[in-house]
């Protein structure tokens, strides 16, 4: 089992989900510069936040052309496991293996807290740790996470049961219908807004992100 | 050479937080007939083609594949 950290000019989240990986969830990782396009040996990737091109255009919009991600794309129609994470879930935007895109937070302001949620769907890869209608703590950091969707995809995302994070009580950013993290229609690629590696060690004041590591390590030991 | 200038703007289905700020500071200021106020981006491209028609498909694809998203955003150009 390897784990693979795409490493973009400009992101600043990938030091810290490669210590969660290795050090906390202790399992074999390397990090992968957005110019490599040899992707084999890894089982699942993992897009970390940042400003990768300096959010430069739209944020994900450039990164989604950087040499690697056509074999992310690739490797995600193979089955791979993929997870982006904040900038990461942008890039998988822009690069259409998640529907929908980001606008600017609704209040026009960088919003870096924790935060609540509500845990979906436990029936995927990624949250088969969680029990279901599970409230969990684990913080944001963004600028444009305003989720939004037209009607017919917002449809097909709940009929699909693709939401997999919803912001709880409180929205913090207006994203629509509060959805924090979706899903693929195949189920194996996540993306979330939330930082599950910035609370993984009680040192940072939470644990409830780890369990979507451990439920990566549950899936690729069977 | 061709020029051409890109114009990039939110759906109007997508709602403008930074438009609404801009029409209410304009209000502050006593203009009161505003209806919207909408902010764009703008791209000034310069470029090499044999004719108008080749250079319009190369911007326009170039609108399609990386200046604008689909999904919330609009494009417009004007070419010389």
């Amino acid at each position: 089992m390897k784990f693979g950290v795409v490493v973009f000019p400009g992101s600043n989240c990938d030091q810290d989900c490669f210590q969660v990986i290795d050090k906390v969830i202790k399992q074999p990782v390397e990090y992968i510069w957005h110019k490599n396009i040899k992707l084999d040996s890894f089982d699942c990737l993992v897009l970390p936040g940042g400003f990768s091109y300096g959010d430069y255009l739209r944020t994900g919009a450039i990164a989604r052309f950087s040499p690697i991600m056509s074999a992310v794309i690739d490797f995600a129609d193979r089955g791979g496991l993929v997870i982006g994470i904040c900038n990461g879930f942008q890039i998988l935007l822009e690069a259409g293996l998640l529907p929908g895109a980001m606008l600017r937070n609704k209040n026009l302001h960088f919003i870096c807290k924790y935060v609540e949620l509500k845990v979906e769907n436990t029936d995927t890869p990624f949250t088969a740790r969680y029990k279901k209608g599970q409230i969990v703590r684990i913080p944001i950091a963004h600028n444009e996470g305003n989720y939004f969707i037209d009607e017919a995809g917002l449809k097909e995302l709940k009929k699909n049961n693709q939401i997999i994070f919803r912001y709880h009580k409180e929205n913090p950013n207006g994203a629509l219908d509060d959805i924090a993290g979706i899903v693929n229609k195949k189920g194996n690629v996540l993306g979330m807004m939330p930082h599950p590696e910035r609370s993984s060690e009680m040192e940072l004041g939470s644990t409830d992100g780890r369990l979507v590591f451990e439920s990566i390590v549950d899936r690729l030991k069977k | 050479m061709f020029t051409a200038e890109v114009k990039i703007t939110l759906k109007k289905v997508v709602a403008d937080p930074q438009g609404q700020t801009i029409k209410h500071a304009l209000e502050s200021l006593g203009y009161k007939n505003l209806k919207e106020v909408r902010i764009g981006k703008l791209v000034n491209l310069k470029l090499e083609a044999k004719d108008q028609a080749e250079a319009e498909v190369k911007v326009k694809e170039m609108c399609q594949k990386l200046l604008a998203n689909p999904i919330i955003e609009e494009f417009s150009y004007n070419l010389q």
